[in-house]
């Protein structure tokens, strides 16, 4: 039957497949998304499959691992079907227990199911759980239920009818109308309309013409393309066949981080089924129609995200921009018109095609429509991957879905756009998300990253960490850029290290102006948002490390300090011996003391002295207290404290 | 003997130039480090000048143009593990180990990396030690884990 040669093939493979397919029987979901797999999942998933044996449950239950869920807190998370069971934190010592009491006797282990913070109520089931109540997972939500290796479970759910529907019954000028109309704008962070890319490409001079998925996600703290790559990669490929064939391209290149082997594994083998299936290669479909993919490892480079440098990564050079008087969608790869979009903007398009323009311009805001796929972390108790409507606001993303902040912190800012992007502060927090809305208050949409920022952050130090790492990251090619962050960097360090300048700041928004103007490409002219936002949302902050020498939030090495209370001290030389620099002296029932001249700020002492003394505190807002003499005794020890 | 698999490689890609970067990714797989003679070797093979393979090399941080450590310490510093004090585990690890962080011991025994976001954002801040997870790492623990090494 292989490979499939027309839609009514496909019709009948879907239907066989599903036949075959018993939707009592009890199906195990185990992500195995980076978090979870960091959290252990593969030796949770060894110990499943030698349990199921054991119990001779073979053949009765089926288990797979599984693309990320998007609750990596709560990880290693398996979801048991068609139940719709979901237990969180699993441990391989879990595994017997789950298999006797919910697939044997079809009943729930209650200690392994969410606990909701609020109400201390155990939930059964995933979608009830406030962090996905909230969320609409259009694109990402599949992933539980698919097998990245098996192509069959995404035909079961109606893969590829996208694909089959445009080949045999659309027009390339109308699958264009239909994904311009869908208004659906770019995911990788510029939020260009995909529809007006697809046709200047389609409309550029030459016969042979490419299409591309840029899966270089770079942005430190943003995984979602990364998970969507691993998870569902055919949803992707199936988006990805379909620009081509709008476009006229017979070659697509897809674009993928070395640093991501298991998302590049799931791609290779996901091509080698589209081909064996007959929806990569000649005549897809039987429709006529020609394509195949070709995989680039990138190697790490942040630039080679932008658009002109991934195309010259894939030449097989340094992955350096190039000046875009003419677009990428007319002078590509090997200068031909080749269309780029992000992994998450493929993905987009099957389910523009199956549900019709109207209906996803249903979803989102009158500019951006469609969802969003957001990577939720920093200081926030919910931390995974969320894909809300455009619109949603940012508090709702933030407390609703993401639980609020642990430990009982306040809320200071959050950081959307990754590097290039700016932090938006607790007033603004009522804005809808979307590429316009985050645009105005100085940030942007990016790939999605958002990071939450609790009061110990500072907010100088932020600034600099992203200078830093664009400083790092910046290619050299162009003096605004390669000069002017350098700059901006050193005022930076200079400010946190205590040293800043009455001036700086104005010296620091000079700069930031002549990066944003003068650079080549968009990690330049976007490299000082981080400073700019920081600056008109946090000013305060900077004119305290400037003129006072001190960091609210008690984050800056060089304006802290770190102090035994000689009350509270009970001289258990824990801290003495943990101690690298040797700066801590004191003797048993003598009152330890840090010597400030050889302290290096580790914050070793404070992390290791046990919370019954809490003697040891970070000082930041008052000056060190007079030093104790060495040797002196500690107080005659309270009853009940050893 | 290191050249033929090198070869095979190059082979592999119908000694393509234009997958310069996949065959610097596959030798460094086998090689762990891009050696001058290595670099000399895929210029001859591949008909492109030493420079280029220099520029290219030198230009992505996956590549590492001297020799790596028996063991190594990756330390996430995205963004998500610095708002949770990666900066502090890194300076610690650093102290430790000796040398600055994107470097090697000069006994070759430890490579200290630093790398952006490793997608396990839950577990910060994250360090990976000789291919092996351990998140939420305190700075009293980065002792203890390079204890153990040889």
């Amino acid at each position: 039957m292989l490979p499939v040669k027309s839609a009514l093939e496909l019709e009948q493979l879907r239907d066989s497949i599903i036949a075959g397919r018993d939707p009592a029987k009890p199906s195990i979901a185990l992500c195995s998304g980076s978090g979870c797999h960091a959290y252990g999942s593969e030796k949770v998933a060894a110990a499943f499959e030698e349990e199921i044996q054991r119990r001779g449950l073979a053949g009765k239950v089926d288990f797979r691992r599984t693309g990320c869920h998007g609750l990596c807190e709560k990880g290693p998370v398996v979801i048991i079907y068609p139940n719709d069971i979901c237990y969180v934190q699993v441990a391989v010592g879990d595994v017997p227990e789950i298999l006797a009491e919910t697939i044997e006797n079809g009943r729930a282990v209650e200690r392994l199911l969410y606990v909701d913070p609020v109400t201390q109520e155990r939930i059964v089931s995933e979608k009830d759980i406030p962090f996905y109540k909230y969320q609409n997972r259009l694109i990402f939500g599949n992933n539980p239920k698919i097998s990245p290796k098996h192509i069959e479970d995404y035909i079961a759910l109606g893969g590829y009818s996208a694909l089959s529907k445009v080949l045999t019954q659309m027009t390339p000028e109308q699958v264009l109308d239909e994904v311009d109309r869908a208004n659906v704008r770019g995911r990788g962070g510029a939020g260009f309309p995909a529809g007006k890319k697809w046709r200047t490409c389609r409309e550029a001079p030459g016969d042979i013409k490419y299409v591309a998925v840029n899966c270089d996600e770079g942005d430190p703290g943003a995984y979602m393309d990364r998970s969507l790559m691993e998870g569902n990669p055919h949803e992707i490929l199936e988006g990805l066949i379909i620009g081509a064939y709008t476009i006229g391209a017979h070659e697509g290149f897809i674009y993928i981080r070395a640093e991501y082997p298991l998302a590049v594994d799931n791609l290779r083998v996901a091509l080698r089924q589209a081909e064996e299936y007959g929806f990569l290669g000649e005549d897809i479909l039987g429709s006529g129609f020609n394509f195949k993919v070709v995989v680039h490892r990138g190697a790490g480079a942040f630039v080679s995200g932008e658009s002109s440098a991934l195309m010259t990564s894939i030449e097989g050079k340094a992955g350096e921009p190039r000046p875009k008087y003419v677009r990428t969608s007319v002078v590509g790869i090997w200068d031909r018109p080749t269309c780029l979009n992000n992994v998450e903007t493929w993905a987009n398009i099957p389910v523009i095609i199956n549900e019709g323009a109207e209906w996803y311009r249903s979803l989102g805001t009158k500019g951006s429509s469609g969802t969003k796929i957001f990577s939720l972390v920093g200081k926030v108790n919910n931390t995974g991957l969320v894909e809300v409507p455009m619109g949603m606001t940012l508090r709702d993303i933030v407390f609703k879905i993401g639980g609020g902040i642990p430990n009982g912190k306040k809320f200071k800012a959050v950081q959307t756009g990754g590097p290039s992007g700016g932090c938006i502060p607790e007033d603004q927090l009522d804005v809808p998300v979307d590429f316009d809305e985050l645009t105005k208050l100085g940030s942007m949409m990016g790939s999605g990253g958002m990071i939450v920022m609790d009061e110990d952050t500072c907010m100088v130090d932020m600034a600099r960490y992203f200078l830093e790492f664009l400083s790092d990251e910046s290619c050299g090619k162009c003096i605004p850029c390669r000069v002017g962050i350098g700059v901006m960097l050193q005022i930076l360090n200079n400010i946190c290290e205590g040293k800043g300048k009455p001036g700086d700041i104005e010296i620091l928004e000079d700069v930031a102006k002549v990066v944003k103007e003068g650079s080549l490409c968009a990690l330049g002219t976007t490299a000082a948002n981080p400073v700019l936002t920081t600056l008109r949302y946090f000013r305060s902050e900077y004119e305290e490390h400037i003129n006072n020498q001190r960091c609210p939030a008690g984050v800056c090495k060089s304006l802290i300090r770190y102090h035994i209370k000689p009350e509270a001290c009970r001289a258990c030389l824990l801290c003495l011996e943990n101690c690298s620099m040797m700066a801590i002296s004191g003797w048993l029932r003598r009152v330890h003391i840090i010597d400030q001249e050889k302290c290096n700020k580790c914050g070793t002492c404070l992390e290791i002295c046990p919370p019954l003394y809490n003697a040891v505190e970070k000082i930041w807002f008052k000056e060190l207290p007079e030093p104790v003499a060495a040797g002196t005794k500690v107080p005659r020890l309270r009853e009940g404290v050893r | 003997m290191e050249f033929d698999l090198i070869d095979e490689i190059i082979d592999g890609y119908k000694c393509d130039q234009s997958k310069l970067v996949q065959i610097f990714l596959d030798v460094q797989i086998k090689t762990r480090w891009l050696s001058p003679e290595t670099l000399k070797h895929i210029s001859d093979r591949l008909n492109l000048p030493l420079s280029q393979l220099y520029h290219v090399a030198s230009f992505y941080k996956a590549f590492h143009l001297e020799p790596r450590g028996r063991n190594v310490l990756a330390v996430c510093v995205g963004t998500a593990c610095h708002v949770r004090g990666a900066q502090r585990i890194l300076d610690k690890a650093s102290e430790i180990i000796g040398t600055p962080p994107d470097s090697t011991t000069a006994d070759e025994k430890f490579s200290l990396d630093t790398v952006n976001c490793l997608g396990c954002c839950a577990l910060g801040p994250v360090v990976v030690m000789n291919g092996e997870t351990h998140g939420k790492v305190q700075v009293s623990q980065v002792e203890e884990l390079l204890r153990n090494c040889k």
